[in-house]
């Protein structure tokens, strides 16, 4: 009998499913709590980003320094609307904001794209003149780039200098000194971070032209 | 097995005698990276007081059923669904703010504070020790990060809360809100800190 009893305990203390009773009952009972919060939550959350991004449209479409004076900028229409765009790689799909003025000429485009930055995916807004010609603001909704290196991304600085650059070739990262039209100043000591925004914009920027060579925008909303 | 303190005692040591950053020089990641401003670094608090006072309560309710060598994991699930929970209310209800203190939210989760306390006082005391620990630790804690943002966001901008305490004639020393600013204020505020504690020492 005493043989028996001991084997058994012997044969629970190796049982690993038994050890970890505790462990599994709690990461199930965790896991229910973060749905139950996440489900609760995420739709606030979402609506906050989506506030977040209807506030920055009249800044990217005028530029940092119009949006300051908030009292002589004319009053925006702002039209969400999300557009497809057909390549040999694959479909992509944006959110696009549409601004007009309240008489109804087009005063530019706001859309949303994101990428693969250095840390995790670099979200950004990238305003375009009604003609796509030009680059009217950018801006980073959200990113988790190295702290004092490439988080640097999000600051005024930085992202003003694409402010009215020429859209008629794709934008270029150099390390000191961007002269040409083209060229961006990379944050020093985060190269990578600066090239992947770099080249989500000029994914936007090239998508967008297509889209508008193709024809107005079918809204979708 | 010696005498544990009562909750009481607990929650007296945490504020000042067992200072998380001061004493115990613990949670230094976020008293450095958070700390440039009063409002970043209260609300920093403010959600490590929530995570401790939920872990350390969860931890004590289930002290008796805890296996020795698969404790750390539990410890760790806790915190890390609490510290989910406060990071998504953020992002919800105080949504800029989450955003200034990014990725220092999820990182909670590797504050030693968290996983010391459940160790020390959670793991072994009844729920209502393990509360007063866990909000005695968190005053302490928010008064240290307190100090060392009050320092710097007054001497860096000449504000306090976003309020102008200093007459505009005050050049802000910028690199106070900047990182090097995280350390000296840190450095002369824990060697005050020992200097006070050692002359009183030697006055007993």
């Amino acid at each position: 009998m005493a043989s028996n009893t001991e084997q058994m305990s012997a044969r629970r203390h190796d049982n690993y499913i038994l050890q970890a009773w505790l462990c599994i009952t709690l990461a199930l009972f965790f896991g229910a709590l973060l749905a139950g919060v996440q489900a609760a939550l995420g739709p606030v959350i979402a609506e906050n980003k989506i506030n977040e991004t209807k506030e920055k449209v009249p800044e990217l479409v005028f530029g940092a320094d119009a949006a300051v004076d908030s009292a002589g900028r004319p009053a925006l229409e702002i039209t969400p609307s999300t557009i497809r765009t057909d390549h040999a790689g694959g479909t992509r799909f944006y959110s696009v904001f549409e601004a007009r003025f309240a008489d109804g000429t087009p005063a530019g485009w706001v859309t949303k794209a994101s990428g693969q930055g250095y840390a995790d995916r670099i979200e950004l807004l990238v305003g375009l003149t009604p003609d796509a010609d030009r680059i009217s603001g950018l801006y980073i909704l959200d990113q988790k780039e190295t702290p004092g290196l490439g988080n640097k991304i999000v600051e005024v600085s930085w992202r003003n200098q694409f402010i009215r650059k020429p859209t008629d070739q794709p934008l270029k990262v150099v390390k000191r000194g961007a002269r040409a039209p083209e060229e961006i100043d990379a944050v020093s000591g985060a190269t990578i971070s600066s090239d992947s925004v770099v080249a989500i914009v000029n994914r936007v920027v090239s998508d967008m032209k297509t889209h508008l060579a193709q024809g107005p925008l079918e809204n979708k909303e | 097995m010696a005498e544990q303190p009562t909750a009481t005692e607990r929650f007296v040591q945490g504020i000042l005698p067992e200072n998380p950053v001061y004493r115990q020089l613990l949670g230094l990641c976020p008293a450095l990276a958070v700390t440039s401003s009063m409002q970043a670094a209260v609300t920093m608090a403010g959600a490590v007081l929530f995570v401790l006072l939920c872990a350390n309560v969860v931890t004590s309710l289930i002290r008796d059923l805890l296996k020795p060598h698969l404790r750390i994991v539990i410890f760790t699930l806790t915190i890390a669904t609490f510290v989910t929970i406060a990071d998504r209310f953020l992002a919800a209800y105080l949504y800029q703010m989450s955003k200034t203190l990014g990725p220092y939210i999820p990182l909670i989760i590797v504050n030693c504070l968290i996983i010391c306390r459940c160790e020390v006082c959670a793991s072994k005391q009844s729920p209502l020790t393990a509360a007063a620990d866990a909000v005695g630790q968190s005053l302490g804690y928010g008064l240290a990060l307190a100090s060392i943002a009050g320092v710097r966001e007054i001497l860096g901008t000449g504000m306090f809360f976003g309020l102008r305490v200093l007459p505009p004639s005050w050049p802000d020393w910028a690199v106070m809100v900047l990182p090097p600013g995280a350390f000296i204020s840190l450095g002369l505020l824990l060697g005050g800190v020992n200097w006070y504690s050692q002359r009183n020492a030697k006055k007993n």
